[in-house]
C-alpha cells in the first residue's frame, strides 16, 4: 500500500508545497479553534469570561470549574455534578457496544458461512433497520419498553441501542466475513469443529480490524446519543448527554460558562480517547476488503 | 461392495441437476481420480463424499456404513483443499493438531502425532511458523500433514496442486504418489489436469456435464475411450479425430479418408476389428498422435502399419519429438515424429499410421463403435 500511495502522489515544487502547508495549517487551526476555546474557558474563573476575551488565555488558572462540573453543579433539581450520569453512560455504553458487536459478528458469520433459505431477506431487513429514522420508533419503542418493564432504566437504554446497533454491526461483519475464505470453515468442519468452535477459534481471531471499527462506531454513536437518552430515561438513569443539557439549561441566575465548558469536554473525552487509542485500526479496518494487502 | 460406494447419487441445486445418477465403487487402497473440465461437477461429488454437500438422492457409504446425514467430522475422512485452507491464526503445529484436538485427543498424544507427520513430510523445521510465512509448496505440505495426521479411512483432494508452479507441481505429484504407495490409503482426487489423472490414479472417472463419461484404469481410458469426449479430453496432444467412411471389401473393413489435395486413401482396420457391419457408414476415426509417425518410428510389433503420403503444414519441435501437423478428412491432424527426422513444412512426406491403435465413433451418438 505504501508504494502504491507514493506512486499516486503528484510531485510538487517547493513553492507550491509552502502554499499547501499554509492552507493545511489554516484548516487545522479552524478545526481546533472550538476545542481551544472550550479548553481555555474551562480553566478560567467566570469573572474573566464575563469581562470578555473568550480567546485569551486565563490570567488566573483554575480547575474549580472542572471540579464543580464533575461533582457539585446543579443538574436539573439535584446538585450532584455530572459524575452519576457519566457512570450511567458507561454502564449503558459498555454492555451495549459489547453485545451489539458480538451479535453482529455472529450474524455476519451466519449470513456468510451458514447460509439458509431467506438469508438475503433477513440481511435486507437488518440493513433496512439501520436507516429507519430514530424519531419514527420513539412511541412504539416507549410502549415496548413499558411492556418489558424496563422503561426509564439503564437496561432499557441498552436494549434500545442494541436494537439500533445490530444492523450496523451485522453489516460490518457480514461484509468482512464475505472476504473470509469459506474453505477454512469447511476445513474446520471436517476437522470436527462445531458452529461455535469455528466462530471462536477460526473466525474471531481474524476479526481484529473489523471489531475495532465496529466498536468505535457503536461507542461514538451510543455515547453521543441524545434523543433516546432524553426520551427513554428517568432522572436516575439519564446518560451524560442529557445531563449535560440539563446542566446548561438548569443554571438559575448566572450562567456558569466555565463549568459548562468543562462539562462539555468531559462528555467528549471518552470518544476522543477511543479514537486516539484505536483510530489507526479504524482507517485500516474501513479499508480492509476494498484494498488487498 | 467396495470400501467407498457411491450408489445412484445425484445432486441438484433447485431445479438444476449438476450431478446425474452416479455409481462408483472404490476398493480399499485405490487412488481414484475424478477428472473433467471446469464445472463438470467434480468438486460437487467430492464435497458430497466429504459431507459438505448433501446428496439429493441416492447414497454414499464408507466401509458399508451409509453416510447420509452423517456430519463431515464423523465420516473419518480428511480433505486437502485447493487453497490449502490453513488456519491463518495458528502455527503449523497447531494447524496439524487442530483436528485431533477437536476429536478429544490428549495433548501429549497430539504432539507425538504431529512430530511423526512432520518427519514423514520433512517439515519439522516449519512447525513454529504461521501459514503466511510459508511458500506455496510448504503450505501444500502442511495441508497434507493436516490430512495425514488424522489417519482417515479416505483422503479427499480437491485440485491440491493447481496453485503451484509447473516444476513444483511435478515434484509434488511424485510425492503424493510415493505417499500413496507407502501408506496404501484410499484416495479420491479431483483435478482438471488429465496428465495428473493418468500419472497418479489406479482408476479414473472422466466427468463431463454432470455425468461420469467413463470409469476405468488409466490404460483403459487412454486406449479404449468410451466416447468422443473422453478420447479428446485425455492425452496431450489430444487424440486426432476426423471423419472417415467405412468400406468393406471381401469381408475386410477399411476407412476411406479424404486427403487435402482431393484424393482419398483407404486404411484397413486392424485384424480382428468389428467394423464390417458398418459398410458405407460415416464414422469419426480417432488416432493418437503417437500412432501417426515417420516410417522408421512406427511400432514394429504392430500388424497394421499403413502408409499415407500427405503434405506437412507445420512442425513443432518439442525436444524429444517433433509434432507434425497435416490435414486428414478435412481436419487438422498431429503426428509424433522422432526428433531427428528431417521434415519441414511444405514437404510431402510419408506418414505411418498404426491402425492397431485406431478407434471409431458414431458421429451422431458420439459413442465408441469399434
Ligand atoms: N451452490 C450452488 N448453486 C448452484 N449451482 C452450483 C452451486 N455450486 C456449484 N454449482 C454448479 O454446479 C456445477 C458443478 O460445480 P463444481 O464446483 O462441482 O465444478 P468443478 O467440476 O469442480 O469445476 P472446477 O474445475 O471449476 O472446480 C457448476 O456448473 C456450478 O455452476
Ligand atoms: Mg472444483
Amino acid at each position: 500500500m505504501a508504494s502504491n500511495a507514493s506512486a499516486n502522489v503528484v510531485r510538487t515544487g517547493a513553492g507550491s508545497r509552502y502554499v499547501i502547508y499554509a492552507i493545511l495549517t489554516l484548516f487545522c487551526l479552524y478545526y481546533l479553534l472550538p476545542l481551544y476555546v472550550m479548553a481555555v474557558n474551562s480553566l478560567k474563573p467566570l469573572s474573566e469570561i464575563q469581562a470578555g476575551g473568550m480567546m485569551a488565555l486565563p490570567s488566573q488558572w483554575t480547575i474549580a470549574p472542572w471540579q464543580s462540573a464533575w461533582s457539585t453543579a446543579q443538574i436539573g433539581v439535584d446538585a450532584t455534578g455530572l459524575r452519576p450520569y457519566f457512570l450511567n453512560s458507561i454502564l449503558m455504553v459498555v454492555p451495549a457496544v459489547a453485545i451489539s458487536t458480538v451479535l453482529g459478528a455472529l450474524n455476519g458469520y451466519v449470513l456468510t458461512k451458514w447460509r439458509f433459505r431467506g438469508d438475503t431477506i433477513v440481511f435486507g431487513l437488518l440493513l433496512f433497520g439501520c436507516f429507519i429514522p430514530f424519531q419514527m420508533v420513539l412511541i412504539p419503542m416507549a410502549r415496548m419498553l413499558g411492556l418489558m418493564g424496563i422503561a426509564g432504566t439503564v437496561p432499557g437504554l441498552i436494549f434500545v441501542h442494541l436494537v439500533y446497533g445490530i444492523g450496523f454491526s451485522t453489516l460490518y461483519f457480514r461484509n468482512y466475513y464475505q472476504q473470509f475464505p469459506t474453505e477454512l470453515v469447511r476445513a474446520a468442519m471436517i476437522d470436527g469443529a462445531g458452529f461455535f468452535m469455528i466462530f471462536r477459534r477460526i473466525m474471531l481471531p481474524s476479526s481484529g480490524p473489523i471489531a475495532v471499527v465496529c466498536i468505535i462506531w457503536q461507542f461514538t454513536n451510543i455515547w453521543n446519543d441524545f434523543l433516546f437518552g432524553a426520551s427513554f430515561s428517568d432522572f436516575d438513569s439519564q446518560p451524560m448527554t442529557v445531563a449535560l443539557n440539563n446542566l446548561v439549561q438548569s443554571s438559575t441566575g448566572v450562567k456558569e460558562y466555565n463549568v459548562h465548558f468543562a462539562g462539555a469536554i468531559m462528555a467528549a473525552l471518552p470518544t476522543l480517547l477511543v479514537y486516539i487509542v484505536a483510530g489507526r485500526y479504524f482507517v485500516r479496518g474501513l479499508m480492509a476488503g476494498s484494498v488487498k494487502g | 461392495m467396495g470400501f467407498l460406494d457411491i450408489n445412484n447419487a445425484t445432486k441438484s441445486y433447485g431445479s438444476v441437476k449438476v450431478l446425474h445418477e452416479t455409481d462408483i465403487s472404490v476398493e480399499e487402497g485405490e487412488f481414484l481420480v475424478l477428472v473433467g473440465p471446469s464445472g463438470c461437477g467434480k468438486s460437487t461429488l467430492l464435497n458430497m463424499i466429504a459431507g459438505l454437500e448433501e446428496v439429493t438422492s441416492g447414497d454414499i457409504s464408507i466401509k458399508g456404513r451409509s453416510m447420509n446425514g452423517v456430519r463431515p467430522a464423523d465420516r473419518n475422512i480428511a480433505m486437502v483443499f485447493q487453497s490449502y485452507a490453513l488456519y491463518p491464526n495458528m502455527n503449523v503445529a497447531k494447524n496439524i493438531a487442530f483436528g485431533l484436538e477437536m476429536h478429544g485427543v490428549a495433548k501429549d498424544e497430539r504432539d507425538k502425532a504431529v512430530a511423526e507427520v512432520a518427519d514423514l513430510l520433512q517439515m519439522r523445521h516449519l512447525l513454529d511458523r504461521k501459514p503466511s510465512q510459508l511458500s506455496g509448496g510448504q503450505r501444500q505440505r502442511v495441508a497434507m500433514g493436516r490430512a495425514l495426521v488424522r489417519n482417515p479411512d479416505v483422503f479427499l483432494f480437491d485440485e491440491p496442486l493447481s496453485n503451484l508452479d509447473a516444476k513444483l507441481r511435478v515434484d509434488m505429484r511424485t510425492e503424493i504418489k510415493k505417499l500413496h504407495q507407502k501408506l496404501g490409503t484410499t484416495i479420491v482426487y479431483v483435478t482438471h489436469d488429465q496428465i495428473e489423472a493418468l500419472t497418479l490414479s489406479t482408476r479414473i472417472a472422466v466427468m463431463f456435464g454432470g455425468h461420469v463419461q467413463q470409469l476405468g484404469t488409466p490404460k483403459e481410458i487412454y486406449d479404449n475411450p468410451a466416447n468422443i469426449f473422453v478420447a479428446g479430453f485425455m492425452g496431450s496432444p489430444s487424440m486426432n479425430l476426423f471423419p472417415a467412411k467405412v468400406q468393406v471389401e471381401n469381408g475386410a473393413a477399411a476407412a476411406r479418408i479424404d486427403l487435402a489435395d482431393g484424393a482419398t486413401v483407404s486404411l484397413p482396420f486392424a485384424p480382428g476389428n468389428t467394423m464390417s457391419g458398418y459398410d458405407t457408414q460415416e464414422i469419426i476415426l480417432g488416432i493418437r498422435p503417437e500412432a501417426i509417425t515417420d516410417e522408421d518410428g512406427a511400432d514394429r510389433k504392430s500388424q497394421a502399419i499403413h502408409r499415407i503420403e500427405t503434405r506437412v503444414e507445420v512442425t513443432e519441435p518439442a525436444g524429444s519429438d517433433i509434432f507434425v501437423v497435416s490435414h486428414l478428412g478435412g481436419k487438422e491432424v498431429t503426428g509424433r515424429f522422432r526428433a531427428d527426422v528431417d521434415v519441414s513444412p511444405g514437404d510431402v512426406f510419408p506418414f505411418a499410421v498404426n491402425m492397431d491403435k485406431a478407434v471409431a465413433f458414431d458421429p451422431k451418438t458420439e459413442m465408441r463403435i469399434g
